[in-house]
């Protein structure tokens, strides 16, 4: 091989770069993030479920709050049925804020750790800091 | 060995079953997100709105507009040429161009007329605009934007007749008074209008304006022939603004 020195400090320096994100972090404790469900709404629900089961709305939130979206701005539509018939509001901050009052504690717990923006909260309002918990 | 007549049996088959699974997953997938529920909502075919300017001061002007921008966030931008505007006051001789006459009475050429989206059913903004934040409700004709679309290319504002649309050119948040928590803001760079209350009206309560205003502006639907609306302006003679533009406004004020 040609130049053999020169191109396996290349390749050297290449993978050196490529693998920062990984060495950079060994050894680094993050730890899980734990939505909190701790606020006073929630504790004085007595069916402590949200609009889907807690798996789905984990996995999908997002598809159902676009869904939301389109149903409450573009077609009028306000009432959500769940499959055992309990009945909801169609609205970010009336709905889902009133219970999720933790904003800190509940959005941002996860999505800080995987680095999501949330765009939600360049308009819609955060409810007042001092109902967070 | 398959036969010429058998493989194009096969493809037929599978082709038609094809073609009727994808058709039945979106009917379910449709049938899905929507309710025909109607209960708790206001009905109309064609929504309108009747102004009686006679019955209006200047205090009824204020609290109207102040009811108007405080539950719907509409900030408070210190440049008069930034200002963002629901419903607003308009010099009669502005609002309506057409009616200036040589002998027209002098009281009336200054006299402030409310105005605001007129929801029209010919309307430009909604023609103009590139990604359908702003679109004409099927169900009820009321004009309404999408804020989640908009970006803010202003081509409504070019579009609209009665610059009744405005633009946030800065962050409105700091400039809002006192945040109502149950509607939404508005962030930098998007445009934004009277939603005719859309958010009340989908919940069974009037629009802000109407309820504030003592009886001086009334909503109903306009294709029922019955109905307060269309009684009232079966008995008062009203105008409409620039109705020669052909945009078919839907707010008619008595003078």
């Amino acid at each position: 091989m040609y130049d053999s020195g020169k191109v396996i400090i290349g390749i050297a320096v290449f993978l050196a770069f490529v693998m920062f994100p990984f060495y950079i972090n060994i050894g680094v404790v993050v730890e899980k993030p734990e939505p909190c469900l701790d606020t006073p709404v929630i504790q004085a629900l007595e069916i402590k479920e949200c609009v889907k089961p807690a798996h789905i709305m984990r996995a999908t939130h997002i598809a159902l709050l676009d869904n939301w979206k389109d149903l409450a701005s573009r077609y009028g539509e306000r009432l959500f049925v769940t499959e055992d018939k309990r009945e909801f509001d169609i609205s970010l901050q009336m709905t889902c804020m009133h219970c999720h009052s933790n904003y800190e504690r509940f959005c941002m717990e996860c999505h800080a750790f995987v680095a999501i923006d949330v765009g939600c909260w360049e308009c819609h309002v955060v409810p007042e800091k001092e109902t967070m918990r | 060995m398959i036969s010429r007549r058998q493989f194009l049996k096969i493809a037929g088959i599978s082709a038609a079953c094809g073609i009727g699974m994808a058709a039945t997953s979106s009917f379910i997938k449709a049938g899905a997100s929507r309710s025909d529920d109607t209960r708790d909502r206001l009905i109309a075919k064609r929504w309108g709105m009747f102004i009686d300017t006679r019955k209006i001061d200047e205090n009824d002007r204020e609290r109207i507009i102040n009811a108007c921008h405080s539950i719907h966030n509409v900030p408070n931008f210190d440049n008069p040429r930034h200002a963002v505007k629901w419903i607003w006051t308009e010099e009669f001789i502005r609002a309506f161009p057409e009616q200036r006459g040589e002998f027209i009475a002098e009281k009336l050429i200054q006299k402030p007329i409310l105005v605001l989206c007129n929801n029209c059913s010919n309307p430009p903004c909604v023609r103009v605009c590139p990604t359908q934040a702003t679109f004409k409700r099927e169900r009820d004709g009321l004009v309404l934007m999408d804020f989640h679309r908009c970006f803010g290319c202003r081509y409504c504002m070019a579009g609209c007749p009665y610059g009744a649309r405005s633009f946030n050119f800065w962050d409105p948040k700091p400039y809002i008074e006192e945040i109502n928590p149950e509607f939404p803001t508005r962030m930098m760079g998007v445009v934004e209008k009277c939603s005719f209350c859309y958010q009340r009206i989908d919940r069974g309560i009037i629009p802000a304006c109407v309820e504030v205003s003592n009886g001086a502006m009334v909503v109903g639907d306009l294709s029922d022939p019955g109905s307060e609306i269309r009684i009232l302006l079966r008995e008062h003679i009203t105008i409409r603004r620039r109705p020669e533009l052909g945009t078919e406004p839907n707010v008619f004020y008595k003078i």
